[in-house]
């Protein structure tokens, strides 16, 4: 029997290298005992069927397989399918819904502002340093008084960035201008970081004629082609596989940029996410994937989320590399996405990082988050784990910052916030022309009509317009 | 071949020469009329347009599924792989929600995107992208994001398809601002219309008929040049007429024509209008024709209501009344899903009879 069997696969050996054929043969070769338990006549028949089979898929599979190297040394251990060669187990085992172990945090900074020993990073200069501070301590106080504003009325909503600051304003400073941000909607810091002042937040939040979206959206939906920043998007995750349009389009043009876009926790529920993330692998876009795991969508938790570790595994099933990062450390936010913004460009592959934190304050002016959550848990994550004060107190330690450059900083901007707001409150609403302009590239004639009809109409009965209201 | 126009008791007219002269209609006259004039299909215009589009512009590219080594579902994109390689004509996964919004983020960087959906009964699974991030950017920009993307393919009633790849999407998209939305019937309409449309900074939404690909057309000399262009808005007087209007688009256009040829053959004289755009919808010149015949008679395939037709009536209604010598007509599809057994399906459609019984309603009901 062990000369029939050694002989069987010498035949096989020999019809593989006739026939061009390999791997595709399923033999049990590394346990031949279970091969003889059966007559040998059943495992002539056996070895008839297989023979006359390989004969009849001979031809279907040979273009296939011409694209396989071949080689006499191959491994018979492995299965040749699209995709490319596998090697195989008799072992019935199924790969664990998760693993033993979370993928670990990058993190360089303590909770007490102390870089951790031995910690790999990419220095920061104290200029640098001062001027993220500095962005991470004015976005805190314009989220304050924007808030304030809308409690009291003068603007009808508002969306905090409380507890996220380091994610915003470390990562804008690790990418360079001509990268293309494709925000979600809680990444002001980003616009703060490259030059949108606090006049132009203010005009877009009260829509008055200086906004350079003139009226037409609602607060906090910024955007600035200036500053390579496109406009939010109120649906959830349309913004990815846009990511990846941009990213291709950068790729084809051969520009020294990526595209980098945000999502949260809950947006990669969508089925943007999937199409986003599998386009840009496939597609080998320099995308950077930055996903805001701050705990919570609206009132849904992430343990209702998803069933994953996060969002950081989900990268390897993509093909992408991934990350996850201490969200509320801005040395550790500004290495990764240094490295990340790297790697995407000179790599042309999309890379993901997932950035742990935690949304202090409430999704938006329209929710109340105390009525799905603990009062003291928001109070914990705000006072001890304060991504602005860790870093503050890094600073500090550096002797780069005072208490004195605290105070009048706070209060400068406040200044300055106060001032934005009234002079955005008193000034005009946009014009009528910008009701009918922008809709198309040149409007239509029904436009024009319209346009005239609505003119004729006010100049008719100026009684039924609001003051200010004008031509 | 024309006909022989009768006196009719109704509209009291009888031979008017000058519109004889003056009528066209696509295929039989034309092929005998002129001498060496060429035909071609609504397949290769199509291709052809795109291969021109491509060819002039490099920032123009082609997306969907099928469209490169298969050369197109419908192979309309033929050829244009081996053209321009993969980095243009790009076959992407099956994700209409993933590509178009690809598309939308390249077109926002600038490039030119032509996405293909094999039919437009797909494009719902992406039209947020559509709708949302597409025809509204620039507005909500304020003229910062311009989006200069051509979505493209089968749209409406097929053979024999059934209910999910059947619906007419002309209605839905037209409410739309922000976009554009055409709909050829010629060859002629087809290489114009989306020259034309590529060329556009605006989001347009070109709306096919996968019936009318194989057909062939007679085209001009004028419209085989590569920058030949229609514009975006003008409707066509396909056939000249003065007792009715019939408007209509895409495939029915060639059935309003047959119809049309009844009904000269009754004694009516019918105008054919091909909307060719449907947004912007061309008003003035759909009126001034009711104000020409005093009658209307608008046919669409799509389902009946809030529809083309309903649009197009109101609008008559609204600026042509006084001119109306009998109630406007509607001829739509069933207010069915599309079934699909081939008798049921015919009934569930407009067919020519049903567009000329409409129309000598329409001439009759002013006594």
């Amino acid at each position: 029997m062990a000369i029939w069997f050694a002989r069987s696969r010498n035949i096989v050996s020999s019809l593989r290298h006739n026939l061009n054929l390999s791997g595709i043969l399923v033999q049990r070769d590394h346990s031949p005992r279970h091969a003889f338990t059966n007559s040998q006549l059943s495992s002539r028949s056996v070895f008839l069927d297989s023979f006359t089979s390989l004969r009849h898929e001979s031809t279907a599979v040979e273009k296939q397989l011409d694209l396989v190297q071949q080689s006499d040394e191959e491994d018979p251990q492995e299965l040749n399918f699209p995709g490319g060669k596998v090697g195989y187990t008799s072992e019935l085992k199924f790969i664990p819904e998760s693993s033993s172990r979370r993928v670990p945090c990058y993190r360089v900074l303590d909770e007490n502002g102390r870089i951790i020993p031995d910690s790999d990073f990419i220095p920061v200069s104290e200029k640098l340093a001062v001027r993220m501070y500095e962005h991470m301590a004015t976005l805190q106080v314009m989220d304050h008084i924007f808030y304030e504003a809308q409690r009291q009325g003068r603007i009808s909503f508002y969306i905090t960035t409380v507890g996220e600051e380091a994610v915003n304003i470390a990562s804008a400073a690790a990418l360079a201008p001509d990268d293309v941000v494709l925000p979600q909607y809680r990444e002001p810091g980003v616009l703060l970081w490259r030059g949108f002042t606090l006049q132009e937040f203010a005009n877009q939040c009260f829509g008055n004629k200086a906004d350079h979206g003139k009226g037409r959206q609602m607060p906090v939906h910024y955007g600035s082609n200036r500053h390579s920043y496109f406009t939010v998007s109120s649906p959830i995750a349309t913004q990815l596989p846009q990511a990846a349009g941009v990213g291709y389009s950068l790729k084809m043009e051969k520009k020294n940029a990526c595209a980098v876009t945000f999502i949260g926790d809950g947006g990669t529920s969508e089925g943007d996410f999937h199409a986003g993330l599998n386009f840009a692998a496939v597609m080998e876009a320099p995308v950077v994937f930055i996903c805001r795991n701050n705990g919570w969508a609206i009132s849904t938790h992430i343990s209702e989320q998803f069933r994953s570790d996060g969002i950081v595994v989900k990268g390897q099933a993509y093909g992408i590399r991934s990350i996850r990062v201490d969200g509320n450390d801005a040395l550790a936010i500004y290495s990764a996405v240094r490295s990340a913004r790297e790697m995407a460009v000179k790599e042309q592959r999309p890379v993901l990082i997932e950035a742990m934190t935690y949304r202090v304050g409430h999704h938006s002016t329209s929710d109340d988050s105390t009525k799905y959550r603990a009062a003291d848990e928001i109070q914990y994550w705000k006072m001890s784990r304060n991504p602005v004060n860790r870093f503050r107190k890094w600073v500090e330690d550096n002797g780069w910052w005072s208490e004195e450059d605290e105070s009048k900083l706070r209060s400068d901007a406040r200044k300055q916030l106060l001032q934005a707001i009234q002079a955005a409150e008193k000034s005009e609403k946009p014009p009528l022309t910008e009701l009918f302009s922008d809709v198309y590239d040149v409007k239509t004639k029904n436009l024009e009509e319209q346009e005239l009809g609505l003119k004729e109409l006010v100049e008719k009965q100026p009684q039924d317009y609001p003051p200010g209201f004008h031509i | 071949m024309w006909g022989i126009l009768r006196r009719s008791a109704v509209d009291g007219g009888g031979f008017s020469s000058s519109s004889l002269g003056k009528t066209r209609f696509a295929l039989v006259s034309a092929r005998s009329y002129a001498a060496g004039s060429k035909e071609m299909t609504v397949r290769d215009a199509l291709n052809s347009a795109i291969d021109e589009e491509m060819s002039a512009d490099p920032k123009v590219f082609v997306m969907g599924e099928e469209v490169g080594q298969y050369q197109g579902a419908y192979k309309i994109t033929k050829g244009l792989l081996e053209k321009y390689g993969p980095e243009r004509v790009y076959d992407t996964p099956i994700t209409e929600a993933g590509f178009t919004g690809i598309g939308v983020g390249a077109a926002y960087a600038g490039l030119k995107p032509v996405v293909e959906f094999m039919t437009f009964n797909f494009s719902m699974q992406a039209i947020d992208h559509i709708i949302n991030s597409a025809a509204k950017s620039n507005y909500m920009s304020a003229g910062q994001i311009n989006v200069p993307i051509v979505f493209r393919g089968p749209n409406g009633a097929a053979a024999g398809v059934g209910a999910q790849h059947s619906q007419c999407y002309a209605a839905w998209y037209a409410s739309v601002p922000g976009l554009k939305v055409l709909a050829p019937y010629s060859a002629e309409d087809a290489r114009g219309l989306l020259k034309a449309a590529i060329r556009d900074p605006d989001p347009v939404v070109f709306l096919e008929n996968e019936l009318l690909y194989g057909e062939s057309f007679p085209i001009s000399e004028e419209a085989l040049d590569s920058s030949f262009c229609l514009p975006i808005g003008k409707a066509k007087i396909e056939r000249e007429g003065k007792d009715v209007t019939i408007t209509t688009f895409s495939k029915m256009v060639g059935f309003a024509l047959k119809a049309a040829e009844k009904l000269a053959e009754e004694g009516i004289s019918a105008e054919v209008i091909n909307l060719r755009s449907i947004r912007p919808l061309d008003r003035a010149t759909i009126n001034a024709s009711v104000r020409k015949t005093s009658r209307l008679v608008t046919v669409e395939e799509g389902f009946p209501q809030h529809g083309v037709c309903a649009e197009i009536c109101a609008s008559v209604v609204e600026e042509s009344f006084s001119y109306l010598d009998a109630p406007v007509e509607r001829i739509a599809g069933a207010d069915v899903p599309m079934p699909y057994a081939a008798n049921l399906e015919r009934l569930a459609l407009p067919q020519v009879e049903d567009i000329v019984r409409a129309a000598k309603r329409a001439c009759y009901r002013s006594k």
